[in-house]
């Protein structure tokens, strides 16, 4: 009878786990049509954190690839339609899963990869990609390193030197600082590449970095850093960090009446962020890829594809306003199909060829590769969080000062 | 003086703060290992499923009865964990009941992960912990200031129910000598269950407290917290309660001067380096009973 019983619970308890294991990947199922036969159909790896640190941007950068897909379900190759089928793997935002993320989406066969949200995973999967000779778009990876020194990754989003400048020059000239206190994740490569583009900016720009701090991973309580930045007298508070560790900080800002403004970067571009900053004392500055309000047409298409499905809503954060990464992530699919025409097949080695020479005028703006493979870019985006109306506020297109 | 004192308050406020909600969990983990001489890995986790629940129940229910639910709703996840995973083990090797405990760490972690879809939870804001006071320069929310009182006060409450009460006495006994105290008469599966009781809900107060200080519930928050609580725990003595406490305030007063003193990147590195000195220096821990059991 015992037996039976430990038996019977043990199942349970293995199901439970199947079904933690099987719910992403039904996620992808939907997203494809799936009544094509395989020799029709092109596969697009989508390559984000469905969990994990960044998972809730992952989440709105895949659900741009999906509502593109939903648009445009199919390409045209020599004269052949084919199907495109978008297949998900979640890197858990996590470096240590991104290799065996990236050999599932390997064993699918992609034509190409999408993704990843957070620098440090790309860069971590970077070479799995490559070892398989498959091309890889970043899509919001902004840290250098993603593309340097390969061929087979490309980006369309702009880079951390420029975004770090960017924001050393807001810093300056709208919110008038000369004492700046960083704070970002240990060993997170996205975080402290901003934060040392940011300091080198500084410089130039005649403003005291004051202090200089790195959390631990997992960590949760910031108040002693806030302290830091309050003892130090910083006017600003630049925290380019991942989302979790985002809403954490606003919270704490908040309760610990820290009136200095936080200034971030595009991983802060989030609905959670924002509504961690509800009803709250506190300012947050952040710099991102597109401003709600610049393509009617397509956001009126995409709140329609969110609000369409309970799933998709939850996903994009439980309302159905646009994440700049989403827009990126429509651009990236877009991008990717120009790719495959442009190589006339669906072979990982003829669309890498291809890459460098396509150009897509996106609804962030118009793509084009550089010699490194990442895209041309020169403005950037800053909003603010509005604590009563639960949106982001635009500020400014910010360029570099010359 | 007044200038040291204004610049350094916040730190020994969060550090007295954090300790208390470790040492919290930290009881759990110590009053485990007393009776079944089993360290609890899944504790940590059971923390974090309160934090869950209580998102959960607040989205439908009033703030009030959510925190009595996740409060019973946490004794019970305790209780059926023990039932299921560690009693039908009772016999077997101690290695066994450890490994069932990763595992139970593991299903709730992915179970969490699964409901919440890998998405932060923001934990709702209670009324009165929340509200945000001034102390003398530095500013926290009141939660700030429970913690260590409601903390202390529940400790005590507990060492005397430890002490004085009949089921107080069946745990010693129980943590004394296993066999002899069944031929005593003791119900060793009912005192076993107790202490599961108290152990989970203290560590559904410790989340109360925790998320309304630092207020976004992901699958592996309890994982820090819960590995902390454990050092607190070896720090003060595994088995023992006030050694618990202690190493607790110790262990989050001394992590917050570490960040207060620039050395932020070693927080962390310094509570598990007190961990293998700890062990290396006096295994027993500060107020350990001398003993040859080894985990």
């Amino acid at each position: 009878m015992k037996k039976i019983l430990a038996l019977l619970l043990a199942g349970c308890m293995a199901f439970a786990l199947c079904a933690c294991g099987s719910a992403p990947a039904e996620d992808a199922e939907n997203t494809g049509d799936e009544t094509t036969a395989a020799g029709d159909t092109i596969v697009i790896g989508v390559f984000e954190p469905l969990s994990g640190d960044n998972g809730a941007g992952g989440k709105q950068e895949a659900l741009g690839m999906q509502y593109a897909n939903s648009v445009q379900p199919t390409v045209e190759i020599d004269g052949k339609e084919y199907t495109v089928k978008l297949e998900t793997a979640d890197n858990e935002s996590s470096t240590d899963k991104a290799v065996s993320a990236a050999n599932t989406l390997i064993s699918k066969s992609p034509s190409v990869v999408l993704g990843t949200y957070g620098s440090a995973v790309a860069i971590a999967g970077s070479d799995t990609f490559a070892d398989a000779g498959i091309p890889a778009i970043g899509v919001t990876c902004t840290n250098p390193q993603v593309t340097e020194g390969n061929d087979h990754y490309f980006r369309i989003c702009f880079l951390d030197p420029f975004q770090g400048t960017v924001l050393a020059n807001f810093a300056k000239e709208e919110l008038k600082a000369t004492k700046v206190y960083c704070l970002g994740q240990l060993g997170n490569d996205y975080d402290q590449g901003l934060i040392n583009y940011f300091k080198e900016a500084s410089k130039d720009l005649d403003i005291e970095i004051v202090g200089d701090d790195d959390f631990p991973e997992n960590n949760s309580d910031f108040t002693s850093y806030l302290t830091n930045a309050k003892n130090a007298g910083a006017e600003v508070i630049f925290a380019p960090c991942s989302i979790s560790y985002a809403q954490l900080i606003v919270t704490q800002a908040a309760s610990q009446g820290i009136d200095m403004p936080l200034l971030a970067s595009d991983t802060w571009d989030n609905n959670t962020v924002l509504a961690a900053a509800q009803g709250k004392d506190v300012s947050v500055y952040i710099s991102t890829f597109y401003a709600e309000g610049g393509d009617q047409e397509f956001e009126a298409g995409f709140k329609e594809f969110i609000n369409s499905n309970s799933e998709n809503k939850t996903n994009n954060g439980g309302n159905d306003m646009i994440a700049a990464v989403s827009v990126m992530g429509y651009d990236a699919y877009f991008t990717a199909l120009e790719a495959l025409k442009a190589a006339g097949s669906a072979d990982p080695a003829d669309v890498m060829a291809a890459l460098p020479s396509v150009t897509h005028s996106g609804i962030s703006g118009d793509i084009a590769f550089d010699e490194t493979g990442d895209a041309v870019r020169d403005t950037a985006f800053i909003k603010t969080a509005n604590v009563t109306n639960n949106v982001w506020d635009f500020v400014k297109v910010q360029q570099i000062a010359q | 003086m007044s200038e040291f004192i204004s610049s350094n308050l916040q730190y020994l406020l969060t550090g007295i703060s954090v300790g208390g909600q470790y040492a919290l969990i930290a009881i759990g983990y110590t009053m485990v290992y007393g009776i079944l001489r089993l360290i609890n890995f899944a504790h940590g986790d059971v923390f974090m499923i309160a934090g869950l629940i209580m998102v959960y129940a607040t989205a439908s229910l009033p703030i009030y009865v959510s925190i009595i639910l996740v409060l019973a709703a946490t004794v019970l996840l305790g209780v059926i964990i023990e039932k299921v995973a560690y009693k039908p083990l009772r016999s077997a090797p101690r290695m066994s009941v450890m490994i069932s405990a990763i595992g139970v760490s593991y299903l709730l972690q992915n179970c969490a992960l699964y409901f919440t879809g890998g998405l932060p939870q923001v934990y709702p804001e209670i009324p009165f912990l929340s509200e945000k006071i001034n102390v003398g320069p530095a500013t926290t929310p009141m939660v700030t200031l429970v913690t260590p009182v409601l903390t202390l006060a529940l400790v005590i409450a507990l060492v005397s129910l430890i002490k004085y009460t009949k089921v107080g006495i069946a745990m010693r006994a129980v943590s004394k000598d296993f066999e002899t105290s069944e031929l005593m008469g003791i119900k060793i599966n009912s005192v076993i269950s107790f202490t599961f009781v108290i152990g989970c809900f203290l560590a559904a107060v410790g989340s109360l407290l925790y998320f309304t200080a630092y207020n976004s519930v992901i699958p592996t928050s309890g994982a820090m917290p819960g590995l902390k609580a454990f050092v607190a725990a070896v720090f003060g003595g595994i088995g023992s309660v006030p050694g618990a406490v202690i190493g607790a305030f110790i262990i989050g007063i001394c992590e917050n001067i570490m960040k207060g003193l620039g050395w932020t990147a070693f927080s962390d590195a310094f509570t598990f380096v007190l961990l293998i000195v700890i062990l290396l220096v006096k295994p027993t821990g500060i107020f350990g009973e001398k003993s040859t059991d080894k985990v």
